[in-house]
């Protein structure tokens, strides 16, 4: 067996280190993979053609944004804010440690794309979450709103992924099931999805006690910090698209 | 039958208005380029089964030369104000959040009637795809409902959408582009290769230190083809079936389910998972495009270890 492919695999890498378009980094890839492995031009650039054309369930789902779009130019992300201005002890863990749990009991029921990050997260989670970080803390800074933003696409992602391997019908679990069977090993998916929840639950845990130290973070940097500014209502009320 | 494929044209035809849009669009300076690229999905959606495996690999290398070589800019925003939407959000108020609740509870309340009501066995959609077809027809539905109630210029919902569109640029691409990357990787065998490595450098003797590697190779693997369904065959058949379940006796179930979800920390830690890191940096705004991926290093890595220590104990010390 030759080594010669996996150079496609540290071409990939070496091209993301050195920040080229990961667009032309993983098409370069995928041609030198296959060249390397003996097939020729044409039938690599087929198989390309086709792995993408098969693939478009995945770029589909952005047919929402005209929907998101829309909604945000009628004021969605500030009513957002306004929402949770107007609660009191909605701080940004809190908020999105409930967030987590509502992606995670969704997902494990098998409705994974009722939320995500065009639909749910940057119209209404991230802007929620930003908003009640001013709250607590004041006028964000920028490294600050950053981290706010981030955690919330995080948020999304963890209780996405450690939410879903509970529900029996996810492609991961039909795919441990047929792999571990093509080897003999009868398995149910049932029993697959129970040894899904302590891992669901140490990630509910873990990163739950990582938004909650975000809130003692907010709070003490304002303690500490330069005298506590309340935002001022532009600042407040900034939309995603101003730069 | 309702299938992917009429998803599959409403999107066409969402890209060809964007690409339309894009070419009269004088603020954008890269306008040619961005209606090109929007243009090739256009076709992609529309014809893709149409112009054969070749003709997609051209069409592919078309969208890779495009955005390599810088060609694809952002448009001005031709939209309202942020004081403008501070005071429409007064005068429409918390009735915002519906129509964008509209998407998501389609989704839902289709999925569970088409599931479990005799709509099931009515054929109206394709059962592989009901998800995907129940967020298409969520979106006309709010869209709808939105030119009812808000009354916005016609264009509007295209204007905006192409504006978000654009914020994400290529990267929108990235993720099914790597799948692409994902096909070639399999027909050249790079997973067999990578496999027959992981297994030949395990010592005999130590369960404890062959589960660190089984789990340290589920992260790896999955952080290079950015996708943990492409890892757990590959090293199921390497070091989980072969030494840890047929060799140690350890419980297949565990090492199955714990085995997939050390991988899907590896998920949280790569710019190969683009839809999941890079994507929502782009959606958000974010100055670092590895933004997110820095605020999932503190969850994934602790969460690896309990998953190590779930399969070790529970998979092998606890069957014994």
């Amino acid at each position: 067996m030759t080594y010669l492919p996996l150079l496609g695999i540290a071409l990939v890498v070496l091209g993301f280190a050195l920040r080229f378009n990961p667009l032309l980094v993983v098409v370069v890839s995928a041609i030198a993979t296959g060249l390397l492995s003996g097939m020729d031009f044409v039938k690599v650039l087929s198989a390309v053609g086709k792995g993408f054309n098969d693939n478009r369930s995945i770029t589909v789902v952005f047919i929402v944004l005209p929907v998101i779009g829309l909604l945000e130019r009628y004021g969605l992300q500030q009513r957002a804010r306004t929402l949770i201005e107007s609660m009191r002890g909605a701080t940004a863990g809190r908020l999105l440690v409930a967030y987590l749990a509502f992606r995670q009991v969704f997902a494990a029921l098998g409705l994974t794309s009722v939320a995500g990050h065009a639909q749910t997260v940057r119209p209404l989670v991230a802007p929620m979450a930003e908003a009640a970080a001013v709250k607590e803390h004041g006028k964000l800074d920028e490294a600050t709103s950053e981290k706010v933003k981030a955690l919330s696409s995080a948020t999304d992602n963890v209780g996405a992924f450690f939410g879903e391997d509970i529900f029996v019908a996810v492609g991961s679990v039909l795919l441990i099931q047929g792999s571990m069977a093509g080897f003999g090993i009868a398995l149910t998916p049932i029993e697959l999805s129970l040894w899904a929840i302590p891992t669901a639950i140490a990630a509910f845990l873990i990163h739950g006690a990582r938004l909650l130290w975000l809130d003692r973070a907010l709070r003490h940097s304002r303690e500490s910090g330069s005298p506590a500014e309340q935002g001022i209502p532009g600042s407040r009320l900034r939309g995603n698209d101003e730069q | 039958m309702i299938n992917l494929h009429w998803v599959y044209a409403l999107g066409g035809a969402m890209w060809a208005a964007f690409a339309v849009l894009s070419l009269r669009d004088r603020t954008n300076r890269h306008r040619f380029g961005n209606a090109l690229l929007w243009a090739l999905v256009a076709i992609s959606f529309w014809f893709g089964d149409m112009i054969g495996d070749l003709g997609n690999g051209v069409l592919v290398l078309a969208v890779a030369l495009l955005a390599g070589a810088k060609l694809i800019g952002r448009s001005e925003s031709v939209s309202t104000t942020i004081e403008e939407r501070a005071e429409l959000s007064g005068r429409y108020g918390s009735k915002l959040f519906l129509p964008a609740l509209i998407i998501p509870a389609t989704a839902f309340i289709g999925t569970l009637l088409f599931t479990y009501t005799p709509l099931n066995g009515s054929g109206l959609f394709d059962p592989k795809s009901v998800t995907l077809v129940l967020l298409g027809g969520g979106v006309l539905i709010a869209l709808a409902v939105c030119y009812i109630w808000l009354k916005p210029p016609v264009l509007a919902p295209l204007q905006e959408g192409r504006h978000l569109m654009d914020a994400i640029g290529w990267a929108a691409l990235l993720p099914q582009m790597l799948a692409a990357l994902g096909a070639v990787f399999a027909a050249a065998g790079v997973g067999n290769i990578v496999g027959g490595l992981a297994g030949s450098i395990i010592p005999s003797g130590s369960v404890f230190f062959a589960v660190v590697l089984y789990a340290l190779g589920m992260v790896v693997f999955t952080m290079i083809m950015g996708n943990a369904f492409a890892a757990f065959p590959v090293m199921a058949a390497a070091i989980g079936i072969p030494i840890l379940i047929r060799g140690a006796g350890a419980n297949p179930a565990v090492i199955g389910a714990v085995g997939m979800l050390a991988g899907f920390c590896g998920t949280l830690m790569t710019p190969m998972a683009a839809n999941f890191n890079i994507v929502p940096a782009a959606l958000l705004d974010l100055k670092d495009q590895y933004g997110v991926i820095k605020a999932q290093l503190a969850t994934a890595v602790p969460l690896l270890i309990v998953n190590i220590l779930i399969l070790y104990f529970a998979g092998y010390v606890w069957v014994h």
